[in-house]
């Protein structure tokens, strides 16, 4: 076998990998759950969200803040 | 408010973001000045204020000075925030601020000397290149280091763009820059010949693909949904995007070199990939879009929200122009004209310039303990005469481009050229002008945005968030 062959499963079990991962996002429904919990992740701290913005916990601008 | 554990830190985002401002006007500037340079041939003043010294200068400002310090600045901001982690290795990512901050400082002194190892994108003589491995490589400690350290279980989909940029820079700049040095200031590629073509474009391309859009699209992945206050549209989508990104990019160089000494199958591999780009890439920018479905209408007054969107627009119409330009029948009248450019340019001041200007928009006041930004009626300003700066550009390329591939084909009945070259720039002037004018107009809003930057940062209390235990079902 040369290194041409090789090169050439490279290629075909790439592809397969490639469609292994399609299934894996779309075809698993147990997935679906995780998926929705890391979307989420960017929201999952919005106290500090306003802690940043020098903003009080409920979300006004804190005395003597206002520009 | 769950048990704080430290902070994050702040400082090394609000060093790269400010810095990226810096050098977005200053890349820009010598930008318009060899656009300048190309109307009025005089504004040449040699040897080192050429055009052919000052247009390396100017692509590395803008691709690794601006886009550089504003991947760190976000990346560095986004890994903290989805992995609920303080950045590991501080002084280490301190170092990393500097030692790119010299990177710059010494292309910006080195190229206009007329030091270049002559590589396109990749100019830097090798001491430098030995510096930017160490400090990419110190990158990725600190990148990964943080995401090991995670108290989250997940890894979200921005970190994994943001990773795969971070990486594969790595590899190609080890790979492109290897090169026998002769002096302290010269060297020559270890390749010869057209494997040195290969190897250029085969960074030259993925500098693209991943520096210019996988970076930028971790950054789409996080201040889109944020700015848009909902999730993205499609997390499963995002991961297949993902995905299908990083197993067609590696193979698309050999589009740079069609109808050059590079065998033709390795021509014709490079086109079919190019084509398949299409699709993640449509994939991308449709994720992104649809964020905001259901909420369109707060695209109707906050500017931030229309920088990122608008970006994904030019982003789309970049990677359906870039496979276009990919076959060879259309690259045979597209190549070596100004079309290039101005492809290049509705990528790098539609798509990444905009993506960044926006993130930074958001993430400035959070850096500095302000509500929001000193003036949003500035950042208003800045989007419209950015945007009509980038359609002046792109448009008048297009024009002259065509122009110019026509014009350079055009054989009289005895096989004879019709137009003599200097035909065809002396057409190409009124375009080069228009040129001038969009790109002045994009300067200008890097200026009011710097304006509104200083005010936003005067008076502000650098405050490093608190850094929280995540709820129970992220843990």
């Amino acid at each position: 076998m040369d290194i041409n062959d090789l090169r050439s499963l490279m290629t075909v079990f790439s592809l397969f990998t490639f469609l292994g991962i399609i299934w894996w996002a779309y075809g698993m429904k147990a997935n679906k759950r995780n998926f929705d919990e890391a979307a989420m992740l960017p929201f999952s701290e919005e106290a500090v969200d306003r802690a940043e913005l020098g903003l009080a916990g409920d979300g006004r601008v804190k005395e003597g803040k206002a520009s | 408010m769950a048990e704080a554990q430290g902070t994050y830190n702040y400082t090394v985002i609000r060093q790269f973001s400010v810095m990226a401002v810096v050098w977005g006007i200053v890349g820009m500037l010598v930008g318009v000045v060899i656009a300048a340079q190309l109307v009025w041939p005089e504004l040449n003043f040699g040897p080192y204020f050429t055009f052919g010294r000052l247009r390396p200068l100017h692509t590395n400002a803008v691709i690794f000075a601006f886009g550089g310090c504003a991947l760190f600045a976000t990346s560095y901001y986004v890994v903290q925030r989805t992995c609920h982690a303080r950045l590991f290795a501080g002084p280490l990512a301190a170092f990393t601020f500097w030692g790119w901050q010299l990177v710059i400082v010494l292309a910006a002194i080195t190229l206009p000397l007329g030091m270049t190892q002559g590589k396109e994108y990749a100019e830097l003589e090798w001491p430098i290149d030995l510096l930017i491995a160490v400090v990419w490589i110190s990158y990725a400690v600190v990148f990964f280091g943080t995401i090991a350290k995670r108290t989250v279980s997940h890894i979200y989909v921005a970190n994994w763009f943001y990773g795969a940029f971070i990486l594969a820079v790595a590899l190609l700049h080890i790979f492109n820059s290897a090169a026998i040095p002769v002096s302290l200031t010269k060297s020559y590629s270890a390749y010869a010949g057209v494997q040195d073509a290969m190897v250029q474009w085969w960074y030259g391309h993925n500098a693209v693909g991943f520096f210019l859009t996988a970076g930028f699209l971790g950054m789409m992945y996080y201040f889109v949904p944020k700015q848009a206050g909902r999730p993205v549209y499609s997390y499963r989508l995002s991961v297949v995007h993902f995905w299908a990104l990083i197993f067609t990019y590696m193979w698309a160089g050999p589009h740079h070199l069609h109808y050059t000494a590079l065998p033709d199958w390795t021509q014709s591999v490079g086109m079919v990939f190019s084509l398949i780009l299409l699709a993640p890439s449509w994939g991308g920018m449709i994720n992104g879009i649809m964020t905001l479905s259901g909420a369109w209408h707060k695209l109707r007054d906050d500017p931030i929200l229309k920088f990122l969107i608008t970006s994904l627009s030019f982003y789309g119409m970049s990677t359906f122009e870039g496979p276009m330009m990919a076959i060879k029948t259309v690259n045979a009248l597209s190549h070596y004209t100004d079309w290039t450019v101005g492809h290049v340019h509705s990528g790098a001041l539609g798509w990444v310039a905009m993506v960044s200007i926006g993130s930074l928009y958001y993430m400035l006041p959070r850096l500095f303990g302000k509500p929001q930004m000193h003036s949003v009626k500035l950042i208003t300003v800045h989007f419209w005469v950015a945007t009509i700066g980038v359609v002046l550009y792109i448009a008048s390329m297009w024009i002259a481009g065509v122009m110019q591939g026509l014009m350079w084909r055009a054989v009289n009945p005895d096989g004879t050229l019709t137009y003599s070259f200097v035909e065809a720039v002396k057409g190409s002037y009124p375009f080069w002008a228009i040129r001038f004018l969009g790109g002045l107009l994009f300067l200008s809003g890097m200026l009011i945005m710097a304006y509104n930057m200083v005010r936003t940062i005067v008076g502000g209390e650098r405050v490093n968030a608190p850094v929280l235990v995540p709820a129970a079902q992220h843990a």
